[in-house]
Protein backbone atom coordinates (compact mmCIF):
# COMPACT_ATOMS: atom_id res chain seq x y z
CA UNK A 1 0.00 0.00 0.00
CA UNK A 2 2.62 2.58 0.54
CA UNK A 3 4.15 2.06 -2.61
CA UNK A 4 1.12 3.66 -4.03
CA UNK A 5 1.41 6.96 -1.95
CA UNK A 6 4.54 8.11 -4.08
CA UNK A 7 3.02 7.79 -7.39
CA UNK A 8 -0.39 9.14 -6.53
CA UNK A 9 1.72 12.78 -4.83
CA UNK A 10 3.14 12.92 -8.23
CA UNK A 11 0.27 12.65 -10.22
CA UNK A 12 -2.05 14.83 -8.20
CA UNK A 13 0.98 17.03 -8.25
CA UNK A 14 1.20 17.15 -11.97
CA UNK A 15 -2.77 17.63 -12.38
CA UNK A 16 -2.72 20.73 -10.15
CA UNK A 17 0.49 22.15 -11.54
CA UNK A 18 -1.09 21.92 -15.24
CA UNK A 19 -4.35 23.24 -14.37
CA UNK A 20 -2.87 25.88 -12.41
CA UNK A 21 -0.18 26.81 -15.40
CA UNK A 22 2.95 25.84 -14.02
CA UNK A 23 4.17 23.35 -15.87
CA UNK A 24 4.43 23.87 -19.68
CA UNK A 25 1.43 22.83 -21.18
CA UNK A 26 2.72 21.10 -24.56
CA UNK A 27 5.19 18.80 -23.11
CA UNK A 28 3.48 17.88 -19.95
CA UNK A 29 -0.27 17.13 -20.62
CA UNK A 30 -2.76 16.33 -17.99
CA UNK A 31 -3.10 13.12 -16.44
CA UNK A 32 -6.97 13.38 -17.27
CA UNK A 33 -5.83 14.20 -20.27
CA UNK A 34 -3.80 11.44 -20.64
CA UNK A 35 -6.27 9.07 -19.42
CA UNK A 36 -9.06 10.32 -22.09
CA UNK A 37 -6.55 9.58 -24.57
CA UNK A 38 -5.81 6.32 -23.40
CA UNK A 39 -9.70 5.43 -23.33
CA UNK A 40 -9.80 6.42 -26.63
CA UNK A 41 -6.53 5.02 -28.37
CA UNK A 42 -8.10 1.45 -26.43
CA UNK A 43 -11.92 1.89 -27.72
CA UNK A 44 -10.58 2.70 -31.46
CA UNK A 45 -8.33 -0.25 -31.85
CA UNK A 46 -5.25 1.02 -32.28
CA UNK A 47 -3.20 0.76 -29.44
CA UNK A 48 -4.02 -3.02 -29.15
CA UNK A 49 -3.32 -3.56 -32.96
CA UNK A 50 0.44 -1.39 -32.43
CA UNK A 51 0.90 -3.73 -29.32
CA UNK A 52 0.20 -6.77 -31.42
CA UNK A 53 2.64 -5.31 -34.37
CA UNK A 54 5.49 -4.85 -31.31
CA UNK A 55 4.57 -8.06 -29.88
CA UNK A 56 4.92 -9.73 -33.85
CA UNK A 57 8.19 -8.86 -34.18
CA UNK A 58 9.23 -9.31 -30.47
CA UNK A 59 7.96 -13.20 -30.38
CA UNK A 60 9.32 -14.08 -34.02
CA UNK A 61 12.41 -13.07 -32.79
CA UNK A 62 12.42 -14.48 -30.43
CA UNK A 63 11.65 -17.88 -31.86
CA UNK A 64 14.15 -17.85 -34.36
CA UNK A 65 16.88 -16.75 -30.87
CA UNK A 66 15.48 -19.91 -29.17
CA UNK A 67 15.75 -22.60 -31.88
CA UNK A 68 18.87 -21.25 -32.58
CA UNK A 69 20.39 -20.55 -29.25
CA UNK A 70 19.20 -24.19 -28.34
CA UNK A 71 20.40 -25.96 -31.10
CA UNK A 72 23.84 -24.56 -31.13
CA UNK A 73 24.41 -24.18 -27.33
CA UNK A 74 23.58 -27.91 -27.13
CA UNK A 75 26.43 -29.09 -30.11
CA UNK A 76 28.89 -26.42 -28.56
CA UNK A 77 27.81 -28.06 -24.45
CA UNK A 78 27.84 -31.59 -26.04
CA UNK A 79 31.57 -31.31 -27.46
CA UNK A 80 34.22 -29.53 -26.03
CA UNK A 81 36.08 -29.89 -29.38
CA UNK A 82 33.68 -28.09 -31.67
CA UNK A 83 33.61 -25.20 -28.68
CA UNK A 84 36.95 -24.50 -28.72
CA UNK A 85 36.98 -24.29 -32.68
CA UNK A 86 34.09 -22.54 -33.05
CA UNK A 87 33.04 -20.72 -29.99
CA UNK A 88 35.97 -18.05 -30.27
CA UNK A 89 33.64 -17.18 -33.53
CA UNK A 90 31.21 -17.21 -32.68
CA UNK A 91 32.11 -15.26 -29.29
CA UNK A 92 33.50 -12.54 -31.12
CA UNK A 93 30.10 -11.71 -32.50
CA UNK A 94 28.70 -11.17 -28.82
CA UNK A 95 29.91 -7.48 -28.02
CA UNK A 96 28.34 -5.91 -30.87
CA UNK A 97 25.44 -3.93 -29.61
CA UNK A 98 22.28 -5.29 -31.25
CA UNK A 99 21.48 -1.59 -32.27
CA UNK A 100 24.32 -1.20 -34.58
CA UNK A 101 23.22 -3.84 -36.72
CA UNK A 102 19.14 -2.34 -37.10
CA UNK A 103 21.26 -0.39 -40.64
CA UNK A 104 22.60 -3.62 -42.10
CA UNK A 105 18.85 -5.29 -41.44
CA UNK A 106 17.57 -2.54 -43.04
CA UNK A 107 19.71 -2.55 -46.26
CA UNK A 108 18.65 -6.51 -46.36
CA UNK A 109 15.07 -6.90 -45.44
CA UNK A 110 13.86 -2.77 -45.45
CA UNK A 111 11.21 -1.84 -43.61
CA UNK A 112 8.88 -3.86 -41.89
CA UNK A 113 8.22 -6.79 -39.50
CA UNK A 114 11.70 -9.21 -41.24
CA UNK A 115 14.01 -6.50 -40.49
CA UNK A 116 13.01 -5.79 -37.10
CA UNK A 117 12.49 -9.68 -36.07
CA UNK A 118 16.29 -9.75 -37.44
CA UNK A 119 17.51 -7.33 -34.70
CA UNK A 120 15.61 -9.28 -32.07
CA UNK A 121 16.81 -12.20 -32.71
CA UNK A 122 20.59 -11.05 -32.45
CA UNK A 123 20.02 -9.48 -29.10
CA UNK A 124 18.17 -12.32 -27.64
CA UNK A 125 20.41 -15.03 -28.93
CA UNK A 126 22.60 -14.67 -26.43
CA UNK A 127 21.37 -15.50 -23.32
CA UNK A 128 19.30 -18.17 -24.39
CA UNK A 129 22.64 -19.58 -26.02
CA UNK A 130 24.77 -19.03 -22.76
CA UNK A 131 22.57 -20.81 -20.63
CA UNK A 132 22.31 -23.62 -22.77
CA UNK A 133 25.76 -24.64 -23.34
CA UNK A 134 26.01 -23.81 -19.32
CA UNK A 135 22.69 -26.34 -18.73
CA UNK A 136 23.71 -29.07 -21.41
CA UNK A 137 27.42 -29.04 -19.30
CA UNK A 138 25.59 -29.66 -16.41
CA UNK A 139 23.60 -32.99 -17.32
CA UNK A 140 24.71 -35.34 -15.82
CA UNK A 141 27.66 -37.60 -17.64
CA UNK A 142 26.08 -40.77 -17.15
CA UNK A 143 23.06 -40.17 -19.03
CA UNK A 144 25.15 -39.30 -22.01
CA UNK A 145 27.14 -42.70 -21.71
CA UNK A 146 23.85 -44.09 -21.63
CA UNK A 147 22.75 -42.62 -24.46
CA UNK A 148 25.42 -43.70 -26.28
CA UNK A 149 25.50 -47.31 -25.48
CA UNK A 150 21.43 -47.06 -26.55
CA UNK A 151 23.68 -45.24 -29.87
CA UNK A 152 21.00 -42.89 -29.99
CA UNK A 153 21.62 -40.34 -33.10
CA UNK A 154 22.30 -37.16 -32.30
CA UNK A 155 18.73 -35.46 -32.34
CA UNK A 156 17.48 -38.48 -30.42
CA UNK A 157 20.22 -37.71 -28.17
CA UNK A 158 19.09 -34.57 -27.87
CA UNK A 159 15.47 -34.61 -27.66
CA UNK A 160 15.06 -37.47 -25.34
CA UNK A 161 18.13 -36.88 -23.11
CA UNK A 162 19.75 -33.18 -23.06
CA UNK A 163 17.34 -31.12 -23.17
CA UNK A 164 14.70 -32.61 -20.66
CA UNK A 165 17.58 -32.37 -18.39
CA UNK A 166 18.83 -29.11 -19.43
CA UNK A 167 15.44 -27.78 -19.74
CA UNK A 168 15.41 -25.97 -16.27
CA UNK A 169 18.42 -23.70 -16.98
CA UNK A 170 17.24 -22.88 -20.60
CA UNK A 171 14.32 -21.47 -19.94
CA UNK A 172 16.01 -18.95 -17.48
CA UNK A 173 18.01 -17.81 -20.99
CA UNK A 174 14.67 -17.77 -22.34
CA UNK A 175 13.18 -15.64 -19.74
CA UNK A 176 16.20 -12.91 -19.56
CA UNK A 177 15.62 -13.21 -23.81
CA UNK A 178 11.48 -12.08 -23.67
CA UNK A 179 12.35 -9.27 -21.37
CA UNK A 180 15.35 -8.17 -23.96
CA UNK A 181 13.16 -8.92 -27.33
CA UNK A 182 10.25 -6.29 -26.10
CA UNK A 183 13.05 -3.69 -25.58
CA UNK A 184 14.93 -4.67 -28.90
CA UNK A 185 11.37 -4.52 -30.74
CA UNK A 186 10.65 -1.04 -29.24
CA UNK A 187 13.73 0.40 -29.72
CA UNK A 188 14.37 -0.89 -33.75
CA UNK A 189 10.43 0.94 -33.85
CA UNK A 190 11.84 4.07 -32.63
CA UNK A 191 14.81 4.58 -34.16
CA UNK A 192 13.48 3.87 -37.85
CA UNK A 193 11.07 1.05 -38.39
CA UNK A 194 7.26 2.42 -39.19
CA UNK A 195 4.96 0.28 -37.19
CA UNK A 196 4.01 -0.87 -33.62
CA UNK A 197 4.57 0.90 -30.24
CA UNK A 198 7.79 2.71 -30.67
CA UNK A 199 6.62 4.12 -34.22
CA UNK A 200 3.39 5.24 -32.73
CA UNK A 201 4.93 6.94 -29.62
CA UNK A 202 7.57 8.71 -32.37
CA UNK A 203 4.03 9.67 -34.04
CA UNK A 204 2.39 11.06 -31.13
CA UNK A 205 5.43 13.38 -30.25
CA UNK A 206 5.35 15.05 -33.78
CA UNK A 207 2.21 15.53 -33.71
CA UNK A 208 1.91 17.03 -30.62
CA UNK A 209 -0.07 14.59 -29.42
CA UNK A 210 1.57 14.44 -25.92
CA UNK A 211 -0.84 13.25 -23.94
CA UNK A 212 -1.26 10.10 -26.25
CA UNK A 213 2.01 9.32 -26.17
CA UNK A 214 2.14 9.41 -22.20
CA UNK A 215 -0.44 7.00 -22.58
CA UNK A 216 1.52 4.74 -24.98
CA UNK A 217 4.24 5.42 -22.74
CA UNK A 218 2.40 4.15 -19.74
CA UNK A 219 1.04 1.19 -21.59
CA UNK A 220 4.10 0.05 -22.41
CA UNK A 221 5.29 -0.21 -19.03
CA UNK A 222 2.51 -2.14 -18.15
CA UNK A 223 2.84 -4.47 -20.79
CA UNK A 224 6.54 -4.71 -19.76
CA UNK A 225 5.84 -4.90 -16.21
CA UNK A 226 3.36 -7.62 -16.51
CA UNK A 227 5.38 -9.66 -18.83
CA UNK A 228 8.21 -9.81 -16.16
CA UNK A 229 5.69 -10.96 -13.71
CA UNK A 230 3.96 -14.00 -15.85
CA UNK A 231 7.22 -14.80 -17.03
CA UNK A 232 8.80 -15.34 -13.26
CA UNK A 233 6.00 -17.58 -12.64
CA UNK B 1 48.50 -21.72 -28.29
CA UNK B 2 48.41 -25.49 -29.23
CA UNK B 3 44.72 -24.83 -28.09
CA UNK B 4 44.12 -22.18 -30.24
CA UNK B 5 45.43 -23.27 -33.30
CA UNK B 6 42.12 -25.07 -34.25
CA UNK B 7 40.11 -21.70 -33.23
CA UNK B 8 42.00 -19.64 -35.35
CA UNK B 9 41.86 -22.06 -38.27
CA UNK B 10 38.78 -22.47 -38.12
CA UNK B 11 38.25 -18.25 -38.32
CA UNK B 12 40.43 -17.68 -41.02
CA UNK B 13 38.25 -20.38 -42.88
CA UNK B 14 34.93 -18.46 -42.05
CA UNK B 15 36.73 -15.43 -43.60
CA UNK B 16 38.13 -16.73 -46.52
CA UNK B 17 34.55 -18.29 -47.47
CA UNK B 18 33.18 -14.51 -46.58
CA UNK B 19 35.42 -13.61 -49.18
CA UNK B 20 34.62 -16.06 -52.02
CA UNK B 21 31.21 -15.55 -51.39
CA UNK B 22 31.55 -12.02 -51.50
CA UNK B 23 33.89 -12.62 -54.85
CA UNK B 24 31.49 -14.86 -56.46
CA UNK B 25 28.38 -12.20 -55.82
CA UNK B 26 26.37 -15.55 -54.20
CA UNK B 27 24.88 -12.91 -52.20
CA UNK B 28 24.05 -9.53 -52.99
CA UNK B 29 27.23 -7.25 -52.78
CA UNK B 30 25.26 -4.23 -52.08
CA UNK B 31 24.89 -5.70 -48.55
CA UNK B 32 27.45 -8.07 -48.25
CA UNK B 33 30.57 -6.75 -49.43
CA UNK B 34 33.97 -8.57 -48.89
CA UNK B 35 36.38 -9.03 -45.52
CA UNK B 36 38.55 -7.45 -48.22
CA UNK B 37 36.58 -4.47 -48.57
CA UNK B 38 35.06 -3.99 -44.84
CA UNK B 39 38.99 -4.28 -43.62
CA UNK B 40 40.46 -2.13 -46.12
CA UNK B 41 37.78 0.60 -45.59
CA UNK B 42 38.80 0.53 -42.07
CA UNK B 43 42.36 0.46 -42.59
CA UNK B 44 41.47 3.55 -44.41
CA UNK B 45 39.41 4.98 -42.04
CA UNK B 46 42.26 4.73 -39.95
CA UNK B 47 45.34 5.85 -41.42
CA UNK B 48 43.35 8.92 -42.78
CA UNK B 49 41.90 9.93 -38.92
CA UNK B 50 38.50 10.08 -40.33
CA UNK B 51 37.44 7.24 -37.69
CA UNK B 52 38.30 9.73 -34.30
CA UNK B 53 36.20 12.29 -34.58
CA UNK B 54 32.73 9.96 -34.50
CA UNK B 55 34.37 7.57 -32.58
CA UNK B 56 34.98 9.96 -29.79
CA UNK B 57 32.07 11.72 -30.09
CA UNK B 58 30.00 8.86 -29.72
CA UNK B 59 32.42 7.44 -26.45
CA UNK B 60 31.90 10.93 -24.66
CA UNK B 61 28.29 10.17 -25.44
CA UNK B 62 28.20 6.92 -23.34
CA UNK B 63 30.77 8.27 -21.16
CA UNK B 64 28.94 11.73 -19.82
CA UNK B 65 25.30 9.87 -19.55
CA UNK B 66 27.14 6.82 -17.88
CA UNK B 67 28.73 8.59 -14.77
CA UNK B 68 25.48 10.59 -14.67
CA UNK B 69 23.85 7.44 -14.06
CA UNK B 70 26.10 5.79 -11.82
CA UNK B 71 26.60 8.82 -9.19
CA UNK B 72 22.63 9.21 -9.39
CA UNK B 73 22.26 5.26 -9.08
CA UNK B 74 25.03 4.86 -6.28
CA UNK B 75 23.70 7.86 -4.38
CA UNK B 76 19.80 7.17 -5.03
CA UNK B 77 20.96 3.23 -3.83
CA UNK B 78 22.30 4.24 -0.96
CA UNK B 79 19.86 6.01 0.69
CA UNK B 80 16.89 3.47 -0.87
CA UNK B 81 19.49 0.51 0.12
CA UNK B 82 19.66 1.69 3.95
CA UNK B 83 16.47 2.97 4.89
CA UNK B 84 13.41 0.47 5.28
CA UNK B 85 11.16 3.49 5.18
CA UNK B 86 12.33 4.51 1.80
CA UNK B 87 12.46 0.86 0.42
CA UNK B 88 8.61 0.24 1.36
CA UNK B 89 7.65 3.53 -0.43
CA UNK B 90 9.49 3.59 -3.70
CA UNK B 91 10.54 0.04 -3.93
CA UNK B 92 6.71 -1.03 -6.25
CA UNK B 93 7.62 2.67 -8.39
CA UNK B 94 10.98 1.27 -8.98
CA UNK B 95 9.56 -2.48 -9.97
CA UNK B 96 7.37 -0.63 -12.06
CA UNK B 97 10.01 1.80 -14.12
CA UNK B 98 12.56 -0.80 -14.77
CA UNK B 99 11.69 -2.77 -17.28
CA UNK B 100 10.51 -0.08 -19.51
CA UNK B 101 12.40 0.00 -22.43
CA UNK B 102 15.13 2.76 -22.13
CA UNK B 103 14.40 3.62 -25.66
CA UNK B 104 10.78 4.80 -24.99
CA UNK B 105 11.85 7.72 -22.98
CA UNK B 106 13.49 9.15 -26.00
CA UNK B 107 9.98 10.97 -27.70
CA UNK B 108 9.47 12.18 -24.08
CA UNK B 109 13.17 13.48 -23.94
CA UNK B 110 12.62 14.84 -27.16
CA UNK B 111 9.85 17.05 -26.11
CA UNK B 112 11.51 18.51 -23.53
CA UNK B 113 14.93 18.62 -24.78
CA UNK B 114 14.55 18.69 -28.80
CA UNK B 115 17.15 17.16 -30.71
CA UNK B 116 19.63 17.92 -28.92
CA UNK B 117 23.32 16.27 -27.06
CA UNK B 118 21.06 17.03 -24.02
CA UNK B 119 18.63 14.54 -24.77
CA UNK B 120 20.98 12.05 -25.00
CA UNK B 121 22.94 12.52 -22.43
CA UNK B 122 19.26 12.22 -20.43
CA UNK B 123 18.10 9.59 -22.20
CA UNK B 124 21.27 7.38 -21.81
CA UNK B 125 21.75 8.42 -18.21
CA UNK B 126 17.93 7.07 -17.35
CA UNK B 127 18.74 3.58 -19.62
CA UNK B 128 21.66 2.77 -17.69
CA UNK B 129 20.33 3.71 -14.25
CA UNK B 130 18.68 0.67 -13.38
CA UNK B 131 21.21 -1.56 -13.19
CA UNK B 132 23.54 0.65 -11.05
CA UNK B 133 20.41 1.43 -9.00
CA UNK B 134 19.07 -2.50 -8.10
CA UNK B 135 22.87 -3.40 -7.32
CA UNK B 136 23.39 -0.74 -4.89
CA UNK B 137 20.17 -1.11 -3.40
CA UNK B 138 20.74 -4.58 -3.00
CA UNK B 139 24.45 -3.88 -1.75
CA UNK B 140 23.76 -1.40 1.14
CA UNK B 141 20.30 -3.66 2.15
CA UNK B 142 22.49 -6.26 2.85
CA UNK B 143 24.85 -4.54 4.92
CA UNK B 144 26.09 -6.32 7.76
CA UNK B 145 23.51 -5.54 10.61
CA UNK B 146 26.49 -6.24 13.08
CA UNK B 147 28.54 -4.27 11.81
CA UNK B 148 26.21 -1.23 11.65
CA UNK B 149 25.31 -1.73 15.34
CA UNK B 150 28.72 -1.36 15.87
CA UNK B 151 29.24 1.47 14.15
CA UNK B 152 26.44 2.92 16.67
CA UNK B 153 28.09 1.95 19.86
CA UNK B 154 31.36 3.95 18.18
CA UNK B 155 28.56 6.60 17.69
CA UNK B 156 29.60 7.27 13.75
CA UNK B 157 27.65 9.97 12.20
CA UNK B 158 24.78 8.13 9.53
CA UNK B 159 26.56 9.72 6.28
CA UNK B 160 30.41 8.31 7.74
CA UNK B 161 28.80 4.32 8.41
CA UNK B 162 27.60 4.63 4.81
CA UNK B 163 31.08 5.92 3.38
CA UNK B 164 33.06 3.67 5.32
CA UNK B 165 31.28 0.30 6.34
CA UNK B 166 28.19 0.19 3.99
CA UNK B 167 29.90 1.41 0.85
CA UNK B 168 32.75 -1.04 0.34
CA UNK B 169 30.22 -4.08 1.39
CA UNK B 170 28.65 -2.97 -1.41
CA UNK B 171 30.86 -2.10 -3.86
CA UNK B 172 31.14 -5.67 -5.53
CA UNK B 173 27.08 -5.36 -6.05
CA UNK B 174 27.82 -1.80 -7.13
CA UNK B 175 30.47 -2.65 -9.70
CA UNK B 176 28.87 -5.21 -11.93
CA UNK B 177 25.67 -3.33 -11.93
CA UNK B 178 28.02 -0.51 -13.25
CA UNK B 179 29.27 -3.23 -15.82
CA UNK B 180 26.35 -4.00 -17.28
CA UNK B 181 25.09 0.13 -17.10
CA UNK B 182 27.77 0.85 -19.64
CA UNK B 183 26.57 -1.61 -22.28
CA UNK B 184 23.75 0.02 -21.98
CA UNK B 185 24.91 3.44 -22.27
CA UNK B 186 26.99 2.32 -25.75
CA UNK B 187 23.94 1.05 -26.99
CA UNK B 188 21.64 4.11 -26.10
CA UNK B 189 24.72 6.07 -27.47
CA UNK B 190 24.23 4.58 -31.09
CA UNK B 191 20.10 4.59 -30.61
CA UNK B 192 20.55 8.29 -29.86
CA UNK B 193 22.52 9.07 -32.70
CA UNK B 194 20.62 7.39 -34.95
CA UNK B 195 17.38 8.83 -33.87
CA UNK B 196 17.97 12.58 -33.77
CA UNK B 197 21.05 12.33 -36.20
CA UNK B 198 23.45 13.61 -33.98
CA UNK B 199 27.34 13.50 -34.66
CA UNK B 200 29.04 9.42 -34.14
CA UNK B 201 29.64 6.04 -35.30
CA UNK B 202 25.94 5.61 -34.98
CA UNK B 203 24.77 8.30 -37.48
CA UNK B 204 27.51 7.50 -39.54
CA UNK B 205 26.26 3.59 -40.10
CA UNK B 206 23.08 5.11 -40.47
CA UNK B 207 24.17 7.42 -43.41
CA UNK B 208 26.76 4.57 -45.29
CA UNK B 209 23.44 2.71 -45.28
CA UNK B 210 21.15 5.38 -46.95
CA UNK B 211 23.59 6.09 -49.52
CA UNK B 212 24.33 2.03 -49.90
CA UNK B 213 28.04 2.10 -48.92
CA UNK B 214 28.17 -0.90 -47.54
CA UNK B 215 31.81 -1.49 -46.60
CA UNK B 216 31.70 1.56 -44.66
CA UNK B 217 28.46 0.52 -42.70
CA UNK B 218 30.32 -2.96 -41.86
CA UNK B 219 33.67 -1.28 -40.61
CA UNK B 220 31.28 0.82 -38.51
CA UNK B 221 29.87 -2.24 -37.07
CA UNK B 222 33.40 -3.89 -36.65
CA UNK B 223 34.27 -0.89 -34.42
CA UNK B 224 31.12 -0.49 -32.44
CA UNK B 225 31.78 -4.41 -31.70
CA UNK B 226 35.50 -3.66 -30.90
CA UNK B 227 34.56 -0.64 -28.15
CA UNK B 228 31.73 -3.35 -27.10
CA UNK B 229 34.27 -5.74 -25.88
CA UNK B 230 36.79 -3.07 -24.73
CA UNK B 231 34.25 -1.61 -22.65
CA UNK B 232 33.04 -4.67 -20.65
CA UNK B 233 36.63 -6.26 -20.57
CA UNK B 234 38.18 -2.87 -19.15
CA UNK B 235 35.58 -2.84 -16.61
CA UNK B 236 36.14 -6.62 -15.84
CA UNK B 237 39.82 -6.44 -15.13
CA UNK B 238 39.48 -3.02 -12.82
CA UNK B 239 36.51 -5.07 -11.22
CA UNK B 240 39.34 -8.17 -10.28
CA UNK B 241 41.85 -5.40 -9.05
CA UNK B 242 39.88 -3.21 -6.81
CA UNK B 243 38.12 -6.21 -5.31
CA UNK B 244 41.62 -8.08 -4.66
CA UNK B 245 41.08 -7.19 -0.77
CA UNK B 246 37.87 -9.17 -0.57
CA UNK B 247 39.16 -11.87 -2.37
CA UNK B 248 41.72 -11.74 -0.17
CA UNK B 249 39.97 -10.96 3.53
CA UNK B 250 37.28 -13.99 2.72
Amino acid sequence: MRGLVIPSVLLILWEAGSRLGVLPPDSTSRPSDIVRAFVQAMADGSLLRDTWLTFEAALLGLVIAGVLGILLGAILGLSPRTERTVGPSIEALRPIPAVALIPLALLVFGFGLRMEAAVVAFAALWPVLLMTVAAVRGVEPRLLELSRSLEFSFSQQLMKIVLPAAFGRIAVGLRLALAISLVVAVTVEIVLNPRGLGHSMIGAQQALRSDLMYAQLLWLGFVGWALNKVAQR
Amino acid sequence: MKRALPAIIFALILIALWQLAAELKLINPIFFPSPGRTFGELYMQIASGRLWQPLGATALRMLYGWLLACGLGIALGAAIGSSRAAREYLEPLLDFLRPLPASAIIPVAILFLGLSPAMSTLVIAFGSLWPVLLAAVHGFKSTEPQLVELCETLEMRRGEVLLKVALPGALPDILSGVRVSLAIALILAVVTEMQASLPGLGQNILLAQRSFRSPELYAGIVVLGIIGFLVNHGLLVAERRWLRWRAASV
